[in-house]
């Protein structure tokens, strides 16, 4: 069974197509990386995929679980991370904590949020507000609250946008220890090629809603002759996408 | 606690801890039942004062202010039940965390119960002080009318419940635009409810509105109560009231939801 399935997903507002008929999948334990530029279809995909957005068509399982009619058994399994989205500023990291751990019945709480609390370095902001914390602590805290149910199927839209190189690394080294450690699935959708490099087992490049290549980073650089991914992507956004011969 | 206890517990948990840490809003809560008692309980003593020799007249007065500060302090309980809700969904939308709590295991009738509690201890917040300090300065016990006073609180705090559910529905398909109902709406109810009057009052164009809100019917059977009349049949016709707007209030929820997933304004409400 793959982890996540999506066949046929499309989402029009009106005349607008903001996805097209797009159709992957995604093994347990395996990194996807959504990459394409602003209005290519990204974070549609996600929140489609998080059933935050309901499909014009097409069809997404998640964990065996249809997203059109049993999505609340798939959410429990899952968690979401986005610098767009905040936890409310006013309450402690660890009352936000606590907030999510009850909403995803996580048991022996207080001992998820210490283990989580020690491997993100957020032991002496536990009882901080939240809105008081640097753009870096405040990813390490949304990463804490996506972690919190341990899920099997982790969405992240942009996870190290605005952090300093430092502290983009250590969240992108903790993932990857993460995903070695639990075998969480991870669909990542990023601008930044060098992390979709290091994470990803395997690219879909969105433009304009539709997929318009895939394949593994080392793949992707091989068929376009080119040194890193964000060449790929500039051929692919510029038109120029010649493949390789 | 079983998983659905459990996330109503979770939401109800965020606000309570958010109101641990900010006093001005546990304050904010407070005060305007509080002044609302004062200024029409200072107004009901001096028409008290005004009828004259309290042997030959005063009674009557004493009745009619005593129905001025029942009225006062029963719509808080609709006011406050239907602000504690609302309220508390647009604090998801300020802090900019629905997404989130969207994307969580928790169904949309958990959310909504979840709100309903705070409302409870919201509304109990700020007018329990009230009623208590109606006692302290003008010696009106609104418990006086016996436990009919009971079955008041709970129609009036159902009514802003489903009042709330609409502003919510609003707020889901008009975006942050919306939110300005959540403290005005019911305001706009206050002249058909016959807080103050009897629905006789009005304008017989406007009584079927009036009797068509089961506030009309509450206040209509407070008033009765004042007197020593125990009106069940108003009661009765509140309740039954409430069932079919509440229905109508989680139908009217249920499909703005569903309009917000079909056309993604849960990505973008707060804007």
């Amino acid at each position: 069974m793959q982890a996540i399935q999506v066949e046929d997903l499309t989402k029009r507002y009106g005349d607008v197509l903001a996805v097209d008929d797009v159709t992957f999948s995604l093994a347990p334990g395996r990194t996807l990386g959504l990459l394409g530029g602003n209005g290519a279809g990204k974070t549609t995909t996600i929140a489609m995929l998080l059933g935050l957005l309901i499909p014009t068509a097409g069809s997404i399982r998640i964990l065996g679980h249809d997203m059109a009619r049993d999505r609340f058994a798939a959410l429990a399994r899952m968690n979401f991370s986005s610098p767009y989205i905040a936890l409310p500023s006013r309450l402690s990291v660890a009352e936000n904590l606590r907030v999510y751990g009850h909403l995803y019945n996580v048991r022996g709480l207080e001992t998820r949020i210490r283990e989580l609390a020690m491997q993100l370095d957020l032991t002496g902001l536990l009882n901080r507000p939240a809105g008081n914390l640097s753009a870096g602590q405040k990813t390490r805290v949304a990463l804490a609250k996506s972690l919190i149910n341990r899920p099997d199927v982790l969405l992240l839209d942009e996870p190290t946008a605005s952090l300093d190189p430092d502290t983009g690394d250590m969240v992108r080294s903790w993932l990857e220890q993460y995903r070695r450690e639990s075998g969480c699935t991870i669909l990542l959708a990023s601008h930044n090629m060098a992390e979709v490099e290091r994470l990803c087992d395997h690219v879909l490049m969105l433009k304009q809603g539709c997929i318009v290549d895939s394949g593994s980073p080392p793949d992707l650089l091989d068929r376009y002759g080119r040194n890193d991914l964000e060449q790929v992507f500039l051929d692919i956004a510029r038109n120029r996408g010649t493949v390789a011969a | 606690m079983s998983g659905s206890l459990r996330r109503v517990w979770g939401l109800m948990y965020r606000h309570l801890a958010l109101y641990r840490r900010s006093w001005p809003r546990l304050l904010e809560l407070m005060y305007w039942p509080i002044l609302q008692m004062c200024i029409w309980g200072f107004t009901a003593s001096f028409l008290v004062g005004r009828a004259g020799n309290p042997a030959v007249a005063g009674n009557t007065a004493i009745i009619a202010a005593s129905a001025l500060l029942g009225g006062v302090l029963l719509w808080e309980v609709a006011l406050r039940s239907q602000m504690g809700v609302a309220i508390s969904f647009l604090e998801e939308l300020w802090s900019r965390n629905l997404g989130h709590v969207f994307v969580s295991p928790i169904r949309p009738w958990e959310m909504v119960s979840a709100l309903i509690g705070i409302s409870v201890l919201r509304m109990l917040t700020g007018v329990l002080p009230a009623i208590l300090l109606a006692f302290l300065l003008y010696a009106f016990n609104l418990f006086a009318m016996g436990p009919i006073v009971v079955l008041f609180f709970a129609n009036l705090m159902v009514m802003g419940w489903w009042v709330a559910l609409g502003v919510i529905s609003l707020i889901l398909r008009h975006g942050a635009g919306a939110e300005a109902l959540a403290w005005s709406v019911l305001f706009g109810l206050t002249p058909f409810s016959a807080v103050f009057y009897p629905v006789s009052v009005l304008p017989a164009a406007v009584q079927p509105i009036a009797l068509a809100l089961p506030s009309s019917h509450v206040f209509e059977g407070m008033r009765a109560a004042l007197s020593g009349v125990m009106r069940w049949d108003h009661l009765a016709w509140a309740m039954g009231l409430n069932v079919v707007w509440m229905a109508a209030g989680i139908w009217l929820f249920a499909a703005q939801f569903r309009q917000a997933r079909l056309r993604g304004a849960l990505l973008s409400i707060g804007e």
